[in-house]
């Protein structure tokens, strides 16, 4: 089995990177690559970044409220790039009325406040590895 | 204070496991803070042995106020009810505003949204979804105007939550106060204005480090002149605590990032009990109590005793911390929301016991969103409850003397000061944080805790523990892109109405004085008054210093 490539990216204005950092080290702990973007990142970066480091997932970390227009983006530019078996989560501050939306376009795993490191492994390494056996 | 005599000492009494009425597997097997320090069972008078009561603690308003600044305590007065609030558009916050000061509040607390913090007009590319999202959005004098339309600013204070483009904003309060006839020798408030939290924690920076320093010092020497009471810089602990540190490493990055704006200060020729009364702080009040509690008493002794000796300050007035603190955000649960009321509670009796000067509350539904008015009302009510019903302000200090609590205070003030002692080994917490090194703490303790929840060593009720079968639903605010609109029309219209040439000789006036030398508020007024925006102020400056960019740390 590969190893599991994570770009965890911190897109739009706000640098609260807290919860971005610890997952970044879950993930790392947890066997997988991760590449941190660094902040304040635009959704072109981010899938830039997606696109050169030969991503199995980007996580997306917005807790700002503005994640209503970056998440639609970034799908945007999966798609414009072929990256349609890429696994796009995102975690942050996510309003009720905003998960279908996220979900109808595509960002499988929503992770709101609380949610558990292991969780997140568990969901991600599912994901990509019942991908893989398409 | 000397041990009593004729007590048993620790040795003779019971042991815990003599003591322990419950299984050992029900309870942990070490006891610990939030921070991960470990607690005593029992506190005796051996804890406190060789605490002098007159040098280390001394009544309230005596050196080296670990009980307390003022004599009085809470008798005098109370600590202001100050709520951080802003969302939308100006007109949407100043109806909030008009709303917590018909509701008893004492103070207003503005909280801006990221392109504001960011020094980004709301038409820039980089503010995609953000604007008015996270509080409200100020691009130029305009907008200030509206925000405190029919408050009077000789009657109330304001603190404002703005660091990177402090200056810009303040330029802004100070023009709306003029207009409104407020003489800016009596008005008062605060602007946060601590650049070095944001290279530690919250990362809201836009130049680098040193450029920023002298836009603070600026900020301190114009407000010795002009207006003296305003509290020119609010040294944050908070948002380090928030970031993940402990509340060991909040107490000593905080107070050592003081000492670097009073070194600095000095630097750029201040004299030291000129500037330093005008210096506040913001500290957290987290979940675990006594720690709390002694942080804050540790604090105050710290900064006394370092002015004192390190800077040779005089006035008592410099020697005295004086501090806001809020509620820890992050100890919030979207689990069960109605918990944070008793959490927020709790976190602000310790800030109570500890002395604060003005509290925050949060509001329990803030890890969802934005609070609704509802809950905002809840977390002022609670203040009140302290505030009248517990009578816990009719005390000063009462912990003062508390074996537990001043072993604490005492264990937190030695460990502070040998943190002190690392940062100044690297050159002091600029050159500290150039190498990345308050970042690193932060994140190591971030994940530390994170990964003790996990393992349910530290229980988290609703979350790790006590979970619910069904989750409670709370109403949320919900803010959309109507007020992002309103701000691009009303900004459009207030490019077109202003004399350009009168904008841009003022933006060309800032870039010579920040290139060159001069105190940048005096062109920032000058180019406020021309309804120059924040973004074409901070882009001005951005064109002679550049922007800072982290290397990121994982």
């Amino acid at each position: 089995m590969h190893k599991i490539r994570v770009v965890i990216a911190k897109p739009g204005l706000d640098g609260h990177d807290r919860g971005a950092k610890v997952i970044a080290r879950a993930l790392r702990d947890a066997g997988m690559e991760v590449i941190y973007t660094g902040l304040r990142q635009t959704p072109e970066q981010v899938v830039a970044a997606a696109l050169q480091e030969d991503a199995d997932v980007i996580g997306l970390s917005i807790l700002s409220g503005a994640h209503t227009k970056i998440c639609p983006r970034v799908m945007e530019l999966v798609r414009q790039h072929g990256l349609d078996d890429v696994l796009v989560v995102v975690g942050g501050i996510i309003p009720d009325v905003d998960v279908p939306g996220l979900e109808a376009i595509g960002i499988k795993g929503i992770f709101r406040p609380g949610s558990a490191m292991k969780d997140i492994v568990d969901f991600i390494e599912r994901n990509v590895r019942a991908r893989d056996a398409v | 204070m000397q041990p009593t005599r004729g007590l048993p000492s620790a040795a003779e009494r019971p042991s815990e496991q003599e003591n322990r009425a419950r299984p050992a597997a029900a309870r942990p097997s070490q006891f610990t803070t939030i921070s991960g320090r470990p607690i005593g069972r029992l506190y005796t008078p051996e804890d406190t042995t060789g605490l002098d009561y007159v040098r280390d603690l001394n009544d309230p308003g005596g050196f080296p106020y670990t009980r307390g600044i003022h004599p009085t305590g809470y008798r005098g007065r109370l600590w202001t009810m100050r709520q951080f609030a802003g969302f939308g558009t100006p007109e949407d916050t100043n109806a909030r505003y008009k709303e917590l000061l018909g509701n008893g509040g004492t103070g207003l607390s503005v909280a801006f949204d990221l392109p504001t913090l960011m020094g980004r007009d709301p038409d820039h590319p980089l503010c995609l979804g953000e604007v008015g999202k996270c509080g409200v959005s100020i691009a130029s004098l305009a907008d200030m105007e509206t925000l405190f339309e029919g408050i009077s600013l000789s009657d109330i204070t304001t603190s404002m939550t703005i660091n990177s483009p402090a200056s810009m904003i303040f330029a802004m309060y100070l023009v709306v106060a003029e207009r409104q006839g407020a003489d800016w020798r009596k008005i008062s408030g605060t602007i946060q204005n601590d650049i070095l939290k944001e290279f530690i924690a919250q990362k809201e920076y836009i130049y680098p480090p040193r450029p920023s320093m002298r836009l603070i010092t600026d900020v301190f020497s114009y407000c010795a002149r002009e207006v003296p009471r305003w509290n020119t810089i609010s040294v944050s602990g908070y948002h380090i605590r928030e970031a993940g540190a402990t509340a060991l490493q909040e107490l000593a990055f905080t107070l050592r990032d003081g000492i670097e704006y009073v070194q600095y200060g000095l630097d750029a020729g201040l004299d030291v009990d000129e500037f330093v009364p005008r210096i506040s702080f913001f500290f957290n009040a987290h979940s675990d109590f006594f720690e709390e509690i002694a942080k804050y008493r540790a604090a105050r002794r710290i900064w006394a005793r370092v002015m004192r000796e390190r800077f040779h300050a005089k006035d008592e007035r410099t020697l005295k911390l004086r501090f806001h603190s809020q509620t820890a955000g992050v100890s919030l649960t979207a689990q069960q929301p109605y918990n944070n009321v008793v959490r927020t509670a709790l976190q602000a009796l310790s800030a109570v016991l500890g002395g604060t000067q003005s509290l925050h509350t949060n509001s329990l539904d803030e890890a969802l969103a934005l609070p609704t008015s509802e809950a905002v009302t809840i977390a002022l009510r609670t203040q009140q409850v302290i505030a009248h019903e517990s009578g816990v302000a009719n005390v000063v200090d009462p912990l003062g003397g508390s074996y537990f609590v001043e072993a604490l205070t005492s264990d937190m003030e030695r460990e502070a000061l040998d943190i002190f002692r690392t940062i100044d080994g690297m050159g002091g917490m600029v050159a500290a944080i150039e190498q990345g090194y308050p970042q690193k703490e932060v994140a190591e303790s971030a994940y530390l805790l994170q990964q003790a929840i996990e393992r349910r060593e530290k229980v988290i009720v609703g979350v790790n523990d006590f979970v619910a079968e069904a989750e409670e639903r709370v109403p949320t605010l919900y803010i959309d892109e109507a007020a992002a609109d309103r701000q691009l029309t009303k900004l459009e219209k207030v490019r077109r109405e202003r004399d350009d040439d009168r904008v841009q000789r003022a933006l060309d006036d800032l870039r010579a004085v920040g290139a060159g030398v001069g105190n940048t508020m005096e062109p920032i007024l000058a180019a406020v008054r021309a309804y120059a925006t924040v973004g074409e102020m901070c882009d001005a400056l951005r064109d002679v210093w550049g922007e800072y960019e982290e290397v990121p740390v994982v």
